[in-house]
């Protein structure tokens, strides 16, 4: 049941980011891309790690994607007319060299002996054992990431602020 | 039962309880309003001249805006436009799957969670799907290719993103203390009495998710975005029929499940003050007896008064007959109780029966507590006046969000101070 | 279809398709604002590789990388933002190939 879920979603993912990147409105383009994130949330659920899901969904479709709507909105981008954008030579040079990108990933990532996923144990990937890692292990990291969200906060003030 | 039937059982019962409370929401909205605006409030909807006080205004409502004419804006974006309301009745229409409305129980020695899914990041789940409820407004008010729509739209999402913020942190604390993100636990964790209840042991927690919670639901008086005096309704300015009816039965959801979510975390969802559930299963017979008794005198009673209503034969037709319609159907209703505590009396309960009665004392309780929260709204909403929109981004950022931050550190300080 | 049970490899597989699929969407497209959608697909691709290792060696330090690294791309698109909301104001387009005033 699991396997045909997983094949499911990654279908979904891969259609809706190919579908995205091919779009003329990029406001299709910021939804299909929510949608590409819901069934990421999906396959991290079936990953067991609900806390990661529900976070994917709560940061990344739920702040990330607002913000880039608005901006959409704010500018008032409708569909993008001719001139396209990029000539059919480059287009199918790109797509050779992130093929060779791929292939070089595929024959990197089959180091790994083949074998099935380990059984998981009760808790894993509650918030519970998350938070007992953030805050013993990874402390320090936690705090540095703190102060780039203050210093993010403060340059996306900046930069909105309209030149009186 | 097996697994699926009970699955579906769990989903759909809470789903059918809570939109048909939709239309008691509206009816509770335009009498509630009426009474406190001190005028008599809708009572003209009638079916075979039975008037109900009113209650059959919603259904009049419904059929009003099906036989609308659906208008599609000129250059609307089609997709869009379409998708938004369905969106928004998405978003509210699925929140209410991780709200207990019972105690656990153990049922053939297996734990059965009276929610439609038991997830151990309960909260979390409700956060990421006000999240989503942004997308519909934006949707709606760039898709109407209309200035007033999308200003409205722009500025209903820039709130409710604002509060969100505070609705999270001011849950932060309280899961500090609980030590679980699942509802069902900080249920469990406030005991059956009140002065352990979550609104005393952490009010400025209740008093930020309370006024947060007015505005993500968009509700005065934080109803600027939809205000028809200022901005011309807003984001549904071009929504017509069904669309339209699918908005605001959204916006009756959200509070629905705004209701629920304060009653739970902070009143002790369904703990009955006082009543703790061992207590309650020890001596259900009892209850059930006493209950009934309680419920056939108060019906009774209530029949032999709308009875004897006299009212002079204005109408000339069913209308004159109406309390005596009703007050015969609560006389029979009390009738059947009687009959019922007459034959079985104090009679032992098998254990089946016990827990689903617990369980059936326990929601019903929790339904109380969601219509009382509910009136609060409404009640709010026809007493305050609306908040200008700046005065609500400063109250958003720069008073809620700071109180909301100073209290997990005072409340981190006093777990460390009362555990050691 | 359990013939061919998931394993590790399919979701590393399919984390190197969507990081190659934004890595051609960043080259194709001159939006400035689908650039840095697909610049998030890449970080995305990089979280479920994260979390699949994580689920793979049963630690949750997968889990906790991925928060930072999801922390670290809502700071990147916030400021991003920022700056295609700068360029529209001097140049009225987000469109990469009018930004040529530094050229030759």
């Amino acid at each position: 049941m699991a396997d045909y879920l997983f094949y499911i979603f990654s279908f979904i993912t891969v259609l809706t980011v190919l579908l995205m990147i091919f779009q003329k409105n990029p406001l299709a383009s910021a939804l299909l891309l929510i949608l590409g994130f819901f069934s990421l949330a999906a396959l991290y659920i079936l990953l067991h790690a609900p806390f990661i899901a529900a976070l994917q969904i709560l940061v990344y479709a739920g702040a990330i994607m607002v913000l880039f709507v608005f901006v959409i909105m704010l500018l008032n981008l409708k569909k993008t007319v001719s001139p396209p954008d990029t000539g059919w030579i480059k287009k199918t040079l790109i797509f050779l060299v992130g093929s060779v990108l791929f292939l070089f990933f595929v024959f990197a990532f089959f180091c790994i002996p083949e074998t099935l996923f380990p059984a998981v144990s009760e808790g894993f990937g509650s918030p519970e054992k998350i938070g007992e890692l953030l805050f013993s292990k990874y402390i320090i990291a936690f705090e540095l990431i703190d102060i780039l969200l203050l210093a993010g906060i403060v340059g996306a003030v900046l930069l909105g602020k309209k030149e009186t | 039962m097996s697994y699926w039937v009970t699955l579906i059982l769990k989903i759909s019962i809470p789903f059918v309880l809570i939109f048909s409370l939709v239309p008691f929401l509206v009816w509770l909205e335009r009498k509630g309003s009426a009474y406190i605006q001190d005028r008599p409030g809708p009572n003209r909807a009638a079916i075979l001249g039975l008037r109900l006080g009113g209650l059959l205004h919603p259904l009049a409502d419904v059929i009003k805006l099906i036989f609308k004419e659906n208008i599609m804006p000129a250059r609307a974006h089609r997709f869009f436009y379409i998708l938004a309301p369905g969106l928004a009745l998405f978003v509210a229409s699925i929140t209410y799957l991780v709200i207990p409305f019972a105690e656990p129980t153990l049922i053939n020695n297996e734990l059965f969670y009276f929610q439609g899914a038991h997830l151990n990041i309960g909260i979390l789940y409700i956060l990421a799907l006000s999240s989503l409820g942004v997308y519909a407004l934006l949707l709606a008010g760039w898709s109407s290719n209309n200035k007033f729509a999308l200003l409205g739209g722009l500025r209903s999402a820039s709130q409710m993103i604002s509060y969100e913020l505070s609705l999270g942190l001011a849950l932060i604390s309280l899961i500090m203390w609980t030590g679980s993100l699942a509802i069902n636990d900080i249920i469990v964790s406030q005991t059956h009495l009140p002065w352990h209840w979550n609104f005393i042991f952490d009010p400025i927690a209740f008093l930020v998710f309370f006024i947060a919670v007015f505005a993500e639901t968009n509700r005065t008086p934080f109803d600027l975005p939809e205000g028809e005096s200022e901005l011309v309704a807003g984001y549904h300015v071009e929504y017509s029929s069904l669309k339209f009816a699918m908005f605001f039965m959204a916006e009756y959801v959200h509070i629905i499940i705004a209701s629920a979510l304060m009653a739970a975390l902070f009143f002790g969802g369904w703990q009955i003050p006082f009543v703790s559930s061992s207590f309650l299963r020890e001596h259900c017979s009892s209850f059930v007896f006493f209950g009934l008794i309680f419920t056939a005198c108060f019906l009774l009673l209530l029949g032999i008064i709308l009875i004897t209503n006299n009212k002079k034969i204005h109408y000339k037709d069913l209308r004159d007959f109406e309390s005596v319609i009703m007050g015969v159907f609560l006389l029979l209703l009390g009738l059947s109780c009687l009959v019922y505590v007459l034959l079985f009396g104090k009679a032992p309960l098998s254990d089946n029966a016990v827990i689903w009665i617990t369980a059936f004392l326990q929601g019903c309780v929790f339904l109380f507590k969601i219509l009382v929260f509910c009136w609060i709204f409404i009640w709010v909403r026809w007493t305050l006046p609306r908040m200008r929109y700046d005065q609500l981004m400063k109250l958003g950022w720069k008073i809620l969000l700071p109180l909301s931050m100073a209290n997990i550190i005072v409340t981190a300080i006093r777990m460390i101070i009362t555990n050691g | 279809m359990t013939l061919f049970p998931v394993t590790i490899h399919h979701y590393l597989i399919l984390s190197a398709l969507l990081f190659c699929l934004g890595f051609i969407g960043i080259i194709i497209r001159r939006n400035l604002l689908i650039i840095l959608m697909c610049l998030e697909v890449m970080l995305n691709a990089v979280n479920l590789t994260f979390v699949a290792l994580a689920r793979y060696y049963l630690q949750e330090d997968g889990h906790i990388i991925t928060l930072f690294v999801m922390a670290i791309a809502a700071v990147e698109a916030a400021i991003g933002l920022g700056i295609v909301l700068t360029l529209f104001r001097n140049k009225e387009s987000v469109r990469t190939d009018r930004f040529t005033a530094m050229k030759g």
